[in-house]
């Protein structure tokens, strides 16, 4: 029932726009509920936070290419953590390498992806006005705002932002003594998390919400495009998994703050034994990692989605296996809550527990290689048109199976224990979750930037951009595997103490220096976004020729979607170059009634009045 | 100054691309001439993509000739001349998968580019595929499992009861080391009895302390099975031996273990790599502050009777520490005496 009267509530609030009633600015821009509006607003924080965290990586990569050079140009960003002799400071280059991978990892490919394509995407994809809920949808944005906020105050504190690496384990996180980072750095650290869950619990609640209740008529399950199947579950994960984060969290500010012993026990530092008995850091691990494996699925399933539907779009051909690319991904989901000790292999938990977690591990392979075989076929015969969306879709598949595929290693427990925390590490997850996710989410803004902003962007310097970051991404990140197999610890000042690490020098400056070319030609990206969304070509109804619903709406769609009636769904998303049909695409609208020379056996129209369906008989009262 | 650069080179950078921008689609509209769907560029892009990967894998293929005298530093160890068989022989299938999708994946781009006249294939779904491409990683994976499996429960067993025993302590930013002395256990510890001279906590009230000794650095036996048994004072630290492929956190309130067996003396691996200044090492992989990169241990591997020769060199902690133990009511000699 509640759907119903979900429905009929937007559509009235559709009703008011079409009778003109205008919204000012703050109403229209800030504090909208328009899906469409929070997407970019999503977007565009996202996008700014990508920034701050590529230029973060710099800071540490000229530190790791070049440990020689003096740095005193820096001073003026950075001011005191630059010493006298124009050396990064040690303490700073912890920090740096926490919130590189804390923004990466939570405002960039969780919140810019997820929180912008899920939004953008679900209402109109499956035919709705908008999410269930407009005002917790706002809600979630403006909690994610005051996160990144409270986040970007913590990089210009004295002591410094957190410190101890994105996964915070205490007590290195817990003791301000161990590390400037965990004193005021580390308290605005877990206020931002805090806030940011929230915001994500809230966007994800009405991303489950939506898909189940407004899907339009005809869309069921069976014919919903997979990048709203990929925002479904990863909406269901992190509503899963953030809480026991928030748990973590919560656990670890009492610890901090009021003296309780969750985590800590029998701890001597600065010259003092602290009362603290009885707590286990593992516990935390298990706790945090119980969200951090999700969180890489979170990551990356939506990535994947729009994956598939660039590529199927791009190749003009069905995806290959729609049914087994869903069945992978609620594979994936589900193994994806019980590997997560796999990152704990030498902490001195239960060797026992580690086999098992090992062989837990490997399974997820399965469902992944069925994915990124189901891409390769979808190719296969295809006619393929490479659009900077295309371009960065086959670059992620690249990215996936290159990343993925040293998971085998890293997940089998013997082997972990010489690779675990080196630089093998980094290289895998970075190429697997890191890039990947972002070739998704940088495919996903080049393919829906027409439907965002109704102009087209520059297909030439896009694919400029493609080709410096696909082959900058493998440059910086291939060769990290060689100095993983060679044993380099991560998170390390300088290897020069050792003697075992004091080699690829030219390898560590090679790295670096690919590095700042591919962040630079992300600028290329940067002006290519902002400059089209003003004067870029006016975008035609459907540039890529594509079925899915959003093509549907007008160029610049207003709150509400569709100026008429919803659009009515009759067949799958995927009838790309039907044997008989006319043009090499039939969107999702269009009856088989309308389509008898393309239409297979058994092909034809659900007679709608048959169905005693509430939806529909209000849709049709109103 | 910096940021007036800084924002004059934004600046600047604007006003270049925007000039790009324009011609680019200016460009774009003279040479709109036919209603063709796609121009050019999209036959460079079919043959890019396996240009790279034609130049990418000969580069791999290049660097890890070179780099392969740093791989996986030569095994010291008797697991660790196991891992890395099965290291390898991992390696091996995944390059093999790697190699195989990806010619797929970048050749597909160019065989299957648009062509006007032609249709895509209509295909969206073959089961009998589905199942052979699941079940064919499915049986490897099982197959590394199971490898991985018996290699794993080996390395973690229980350590043999003839196990030389050491204790390794992380604090920031160093390591110490104890070792039981001649009459083989390790006296008892405990964190609040640690102090500026009492580093490692250790209880002197328990007489299997007394002799105790804390080198230095690390001496281990050759062949002999050696157990560590770790713990951390502060925050968490990682014991990481690389040639011993040995890697065990140090944990806080929470005891640690790890045993293997060493199976090159450092003067036979200073021959075997023809460097008279090879030294294994300790270091810390879990980070743990400021000085978490500095973290390093020597480990000295001899034959058993060298090393046998130097425990019994070794004075006891107590022994050098008199005052620091009448400091606290122990009267050492008096203990040693009654001992006996």
């Amino acid at each position: 029932m509640s759907a119903v009267e979900l429905h009929a509530h937007t559509d009235t609030h559709s009703h008011e726009h079409h009778e003109h009633r205008e919204l000012n600015f703050i109403q229209k821009y800030i504090f909208s509920t328009d899906h469409k509006i929070i997407a970019k607003q999503f977007l565009i924080t996202g996008l700014i936070w990508a920034l701050i965290g590529g230029l973060l990586s710099l800071v540490f990569r000229l530190q790791l290419g070049f440990p020689g050079a003096d740095l005193s140009f820096l001073k003026p960003f950075l001011g005191h953590w630059i010493t006298e002799s124009g050396k990064l400071h040690q303490e700073f280059y912890l920090a740096a390498v926490t919130m590189h991978g804390t923004i990466m990892v939570f405002f960039v490919l969780t919140a810019g992806l997820s929180g912008t394509f899920s939004n953008f995407l679900i209402p109109l994809q499956i035919g709705a006005r908008d999410m269930a809920s407009g005002f917790l949808n706002m809600l979630s944005y403006w909690f994610f705002f005051l996160s990144s906020v409270v986040m970007l105050i913590s990089l210009f504190l004295e002591t410094g932002p957190a410190a101890g690496g994105w996964v915070i384990y205490p007590p290195l996180s817990a003791l301000p003594q161990a590390i400037s980072g965990s004193g005021l750095g580390m308290t605005l650290w877990l206020v931002s998390m805090a806030l940011f869950i929230v915001s994500s619990l809230l966007g994800g609640i009405n991303y489950i919400t939506t898909v189940i209740n407004l899907r339009t008529e005809g869309m069921s399950f069976t014919k919903l495009p997979l990048t709203i199947w990929a925002f479904f579950i990863t909406a269901i994960i992190g509503v899963l998994s953030f809480p026991v984060l928030l748990s973590a969290a919560l656990l670890l500010i009492f610890d901090r703050s009021f003296g309780t012993s969750f985590y800590l026990s029998e701890i001597y530092i600065g010259g003092e034994a602290l009362p603290n008995v009885g707590g286990s850091p593992i516990l935390f691990q298990h706790l945090f990692w119980f969200l951090g494996h999700p969180e890489v699925y979170i990551v990356l399933l939506p990535a994947l989605g729009i994956t598939s539907e660039i590529i199927a779009t791009n190749s003009r051909k069905p995806i290959f296996g729609y049914r087994a690319m869903i069945g992978s991904i609620l594979g994936i989901a589900f193994l994806s809550f019980i590997v997560w000790a796999h990152h704990m292999f030498v902490t001195g938990m239960n060797p026992f527990l580690g086999s098992i977690f090992m062989f837990l591990t490997l399974i997820i392979a399965v469902p992944s290689a069925v994915k990124a075989f189901n891409y390769i076929t979808t190719l296969w015969k295809g006619n393929i048109i490479f659009t900077p969306a295309m371009l960065f879709s086959i670059g992620l598949v690249s990215l996936f199976i290159s990343g993925g595929l040293t998971g085998i290693i890293l997940g089998n427990a013997a082997l972990d224990i010489q690779l675990h925390d080196t630089y093998f590490v980094v290289a895998h997850f970075h190429l697997v979750m890191g890039a990947a996710s972002f070739f998704g989410m940088i495919a996903g803004i080049y393919h829906w930037f027409p439907k965002m902003f109704g102009r087209m962007m520059n297909d030439k310097l896009g694919y400029l951009h493609f080709w410096l970051t696909f082959v900058g991404a493998y440059l910086v990140f291939f060769p990290m595997h060689y100095i993983g197999i060679a044993g380099f610890p991560r998170r390390y000042y300088s290897w020069t103490n050792f003697d075992a690490f004091n080699t690829f020098h030219d390898l560590n400056a090679f790295i670096s220096v690919a590095a700042i070319i591919t962040v630079a030609a992300q600028l290329i990206f940067a002006f290519n976004f902002f400059y089209s969304m003003f004067y870029g070509k006016l975008a035609p109804a459907n540039p890529w020729r594509s079925n899915t619903l959003e093509w549907t709406t007008p160029r610049f769609p207003k709150h509400g979607n569709w100026e008429g009636p919803l659009p009515t769904v009759y067949r799958w998303p995927y009838d790309y170059s039907k044997p008989g049909a006319k043009e090499d695409f039939i969107p999702q609208n269009v009856p088989y009634s309308a389509t008898p020379e393309s239409n297979l056996p058994g092909e034809q129209d659900i007679n709608l009045e048959e169905i005693d369906f509430e939806v529909v008989k209000d849709e049709q009262a109103h | 100054m910096a940021y007036l650069v800084l924002l004059a080179s934004i600046l600047l950078f604007i006003v270049v691309m925007s000039l790009i921008y324009r011609v680019l689609s200016l460009v774009k509209i003279a040479n709109k001439t036919s209603n063709e769907r796609v121009g050019f560029s999209n036959k460079v892009h079919a043959a890019l993509f396996p240009l790279f990967f034609v130049v990418g894998f000969g580069l791999i293929i290049w660097y890890s000739g070179v780099a392969k005298q740093y791989f996986l530093p030569e095994a010291a160890s008797e697991h660790g001349v196991r891992t890395d068989f099965l290291f390898w022989v991992t390696m091996a299938i995944i390059c093999t998968a790697f190699l195989i999708t990806h010619v797929l994946l970048f050749f597909f781009p160019y065989l299957y580019q648009y062509r006007e006249n032609r249709k895509a294939y209509y295909y969206p779904h073959n089961d009998k595929l589905e199942v052979v491409w699941t079940t064919i990683p499915a049986v490897v994976m099982a197959i590394l499992v199971f490898s991985g499996y018996v290699v794993w429960s080996d390395i973690t067993a229980e350590s043999p009861k003839d196990a030389t025993v050491i204790e390794i302590l992380g604090k920031q930013f160093n390591w110490h080391v104890r070792y039981p002395g001649l009459d083989g256990q390790l006296g008892a510890y405990n964190y609040k009895k640690i102090d500026a001279t009492n580093s490692m906590g250790v209880d002197f009230k328990d007489p299997k302390s007394l002799d105790d000794f804390m080198p230095r650095e690390i001496h281990l036996p050759k062949g002999k099975p050696v157990r560590l048994q770790i713990r951390a004072r502060d925050v968490i630290h990682s014991v990481f031996m690389p040639h011993f492929r040995v890697k065990m956190d140090a944990v806080p309130g929470m005891q640690t273990t790890f045993w293997f067996i060493p199976t090159k003396t450092t003067e036979e691996m200073r021959k075997e790599l023809n460097n008279p200044n090879f030294n294994y090492e300790l270091a810390c992989t879990e980070v743990c502050g400021g000085g978490h990169f500095a973290m390093r241990m020597l480990i000295i591997v001899e034959e058993p009777e060298k090393f046998e020769t130097w425990v019994k060199e070794q004075e006891p902690w107590a022994k050098q520490n008199k005052e620091y133990l009448a400091s606290l009511g122990i009267n050492y000699d008096k203990l040693v005496a009654s001992k006996k």
